[in-house]
């Protein structure tokens, strides 16, 4: 019987303490609107290169590469400091989180050298291609095909859902490259410059008639080998590591905290209801805590991260009910008041909390055979 | 060092015989007691790992009674160590002090003294939390046997201690959950062969995993009040998830006597509630939350 490794509590490095305040006294004199799900829907390319300016992206990157050396525990207390903040940091999230360390990983040197440093400035921002209109939980589905054309590849499919293409300079693509290949085999990731001939970005607007996702299709798009991220068929292996950092971050825990914030000044909960929200909050932030300490100890933790996830994403939900139960307000965009804004955000975000990186279903699927049950 | 003790204990819970006096042979009723004060030394994650391994094996003795509360204050206030079970009580809430009968005597927090009972000087008259562990109804007598200081917390230290049992059944209750999925079959297959089962194994990993990591951060920051309050909180509120998704999955069987589930959900449901409940928790938390501002570096502690 497989059983669920402890996860042990991370540790914060000593450093951190004057990072966090350093991100603090920044953070106060920023000027922004804290928002609900900034991670998502809070673009502002401007203050992404600030963010660059003060090295605070591509943290973990090697110096080298334009990155700052850091641990991921730094990135750690920079990233849960803007996400409790609300700050717009939208604009370069994917880019930071996963594409940084994945090129790292898998890139060659060509593109380290074009791609880190932009990262790590705030000057390139990238989307991921993964969902197609077939192929969502079952992402080996897949169909854009990659086909052989001189010394590179032509691309043709539609990717969906593809959140922020429409600032990205660059987008990652996952396409079947071996014809009559299979499920996991056969798969590669492109990299693919924004805007290229051959791609089209379209806004699909989201419920709540904003536009921070996309339909992109490609029509041919050529892409030259050197452009190839990682071996022509690791794909599949690429993209489950990428999933990993993708799926226990703070951002899964704290889409929503800026509301609770906002609720707690002006004193709208009642002391039961915070405090059954502050013991979850600091329960799930050692959760993610541990994980990325694991991951930073060259573990993968994929059970641990889908499990973080699956209760994180809804406690961020729990504080929406928890305001809504006590608060006495309507969720309104356009109010005046911060609060009901707030709300509004947090209520029509709240069903992406829950699908996006994974299904809640699909990731207890993961843990459950992470546990033998299958 | 806590991997050896866990599996020492381990060893001794699941040998059954006299598990008390195996425990003591090995002195591992004094763990996180500094050797000094009399007992076995050792670091308070030391202590949480042997009293783990007993929540896990659903033992009977009084381990956090007798090291982890009374072994402590009694070497706080500089009072000897005596051999042989121990418990603790506040002076003022003395109805269901645990295991009172079997002690050799009760370390009383009385303000910011600790009063040490010597077994002759108190009664206590017999009481029970579901899982039939003892919880009596204790009467002092007029002079304790030695008094010392006292700057203890015992409500915040019973609930850590409580939490870390906590983790421990929780652990228990998804590997027995865990293993059942596997072995019981109906139309022709496997229990964890459904997706619905799956998903609620899964529900329960979660609860006990997140719940085992906050007490873990906890045991490292035992006088972090806030710490302290989401660690109970957590392992309170997993309990009441984990047991009823360990007894759906479990079906019948899982309500009998003889099986031995309910050597586990039976301390769950009685351990959530001891030293304070989630809710009791979230409420003194929130509190303290409610006065803080801003929020956010309450939360954290940073
Ligand atoms: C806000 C948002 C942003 C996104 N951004 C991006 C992006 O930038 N790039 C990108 O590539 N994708 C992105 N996605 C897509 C996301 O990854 C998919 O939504 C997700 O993988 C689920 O796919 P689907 O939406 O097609 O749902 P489906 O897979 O069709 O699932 C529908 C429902 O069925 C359930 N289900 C499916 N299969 C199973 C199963 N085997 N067992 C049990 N239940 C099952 C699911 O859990 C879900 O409840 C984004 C999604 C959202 C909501």
């Amino acid at each position: 019987m497989a059983a669920l490794p402890e996860l042990e509590p991370g540790t914060l490095p000593p450093e951190a303490a004057a990072l966090r305040a350093e991100v603090r006294a920044f953070l106060a004199a920023a000027d922004f609107e804290p928002r609900a799900d900034c991670w998502l829907t809070g673009a502002d390319p401007a203050f992404s290169r600030a963010l660059g300016a003060r090295g605070w992206l591509g943290m973990t990157l090697p110096a080298r590469y334009g990155g700052h050396g850091r641990s991921p525990l730094e990135r750690f207390v920079v990233v849960e400091e803007l996400l409790a903040a609300g700050a717009p940091v939208g604009a370069h999230w994917i880019a930071d989180r996963q594409i940084g360390p994945s090129l790292l990983h898998h890139g060659s040197e060509e593109q380290k050298r074009r791609f880190l440093p932009a990262i790590a400035r705030g000057e390139c921002f990238f989307a991921i291609g993964m969902s197609e209109p077939d192929a969502g939980s079952d992402l080996a589905s897949v169909r854009t095909r990659a086909e052989r054309d001189g010394d590179g590849w032509r691309l043709t499919g539609t990717k969906v859902w593809t959140s922020g293409a429409h600032l990205a300079h660059a987008i990652c693509v996952l396409a079947r490259s071996e014809p009559g290949s299979e499920r996991h085999a056969g798969l590669t990731q492109f990299l693919v410059p924004l805007p290229a001939d051959g791609v089209t970005v379209r806004p699909i607007l989201s419920l709540s008639g904003d536009h921070h996702f996309n339909e992109v299709v490609l029509d041919g798009a050529r892409v030259p080998d050197a452009l190839v991220l990682g071996a022509p068929g690791n794909g599949w292996a690429q993209v489950t590591a990428e999933l990993a950092y993708e799926r226990s971050g703070p951002e899964r825990v704290l889409s929503t905290f800026p509301l609770l914030r906002l609720a707690h000044e002006r004193g709208a909960l009642p002391a039961a209801a915070l405090g059954r929200l502050a013991a979850r909050l600091w329960a799930l932030r050692q959760a993610s805590l541990g994980v990325a300490a694991a991951l930073d100890a060259g573990r993968t933790p994929a059970a641990e991260a889908a499990l973080v996830k699956d209760l994180g994403t809804r406690f961020e939900s729990e504080i929406t009910a928890a305001v809504r139960e006590h608060a006495g307000i309507e969720p309104d965009p356009g109010s005046p008041d911060p609060l009901a804004r707030a709300l509004a955000q947090a209520v029509v975000q709240a069903p992406g909390f829950t699908l996006r990186g994974g299904t809640s279903e699909i990731l207890r699927g993961i843990v459950a055979r992470g546990l033998g049950v299958r | 060092m806590d991997d050896l003790l866990a599996a020492t204990a381990d060893r001794i819970f699941a040998g059954g015989g006299d598990v008390w006096a195996a425990l003591t042979a090995a002195g591992l009723t004094t763990v996180g007691v500094p050797e000094d004060a009399g007992g076995s030394g050792g670091t308070l994650e030391d202590a949480a790992a042997v009293l783990r391994t007993a929540g896990y094996r659903a033992a009977a003795v009084p381990l956090a009674e007798t090291g982890w509360l009374a072994g402590r204050l009694l070497a706080e206030a500089g009072l000897p160590l005596p051999d042989g079970p121990l418990t603790a009580a506040a002076a003022d809430d003395l109805a269901r002090v645990p295991w009172a009968r079997d002690a050799r005597g009760i370390a009383v927090v009385n303000g910011d003294r600790l009063d040490y009972y010597e077994r002759g000087r108190f009664d206590a008259a017999p009481g029970a939390n579901l899982a039939g562990e003892p919880r009596d109804r204790v009467v002092l007598g007029p002079e304790p046997t030695a008094s010392g200081p006292c700057t203890a917390d015992l409500r915040t230290r019973g609930a850590l201690a409580r939490a870390v049992q906590l983790t421990g059944a929780l652990r228990r209750a998804l590997d027995l959950t865990v293993r059942y999925a596997g072995e019981r079959e109906q139309f022709g297959r496997p229990l964890g062969r459904f997706q619905a089962v799956q998903q609620a194994v899964a529900e329960l990993a979660g609860e006990a995993v997140v719940a085992d990591v906050a007490v873990r951060a906890a045991v490292r920051a035992p006088d972090d009040p806030v710490a302290v309050a989401a660690a109970k909180a957590n392992a309170s509120r997993a309990a009441g998830t984990a047991a009823a998704i360990a007894h759906q999955v479990h079906g019948a069987l899982g309500v009998t006597a003889e099986h031995p589930l309910h050597t586990v959900t039976l301390r769950l449901w009685s351990w959530r509630e001891e030293y304070g409940s989630e809710h009791a928790w979230a409420a003194e938390l929130g509190g303290r939350a409610t006065a803080a501002s801003p929020l956010w570096p309450f939360l954290i502690g940073a």
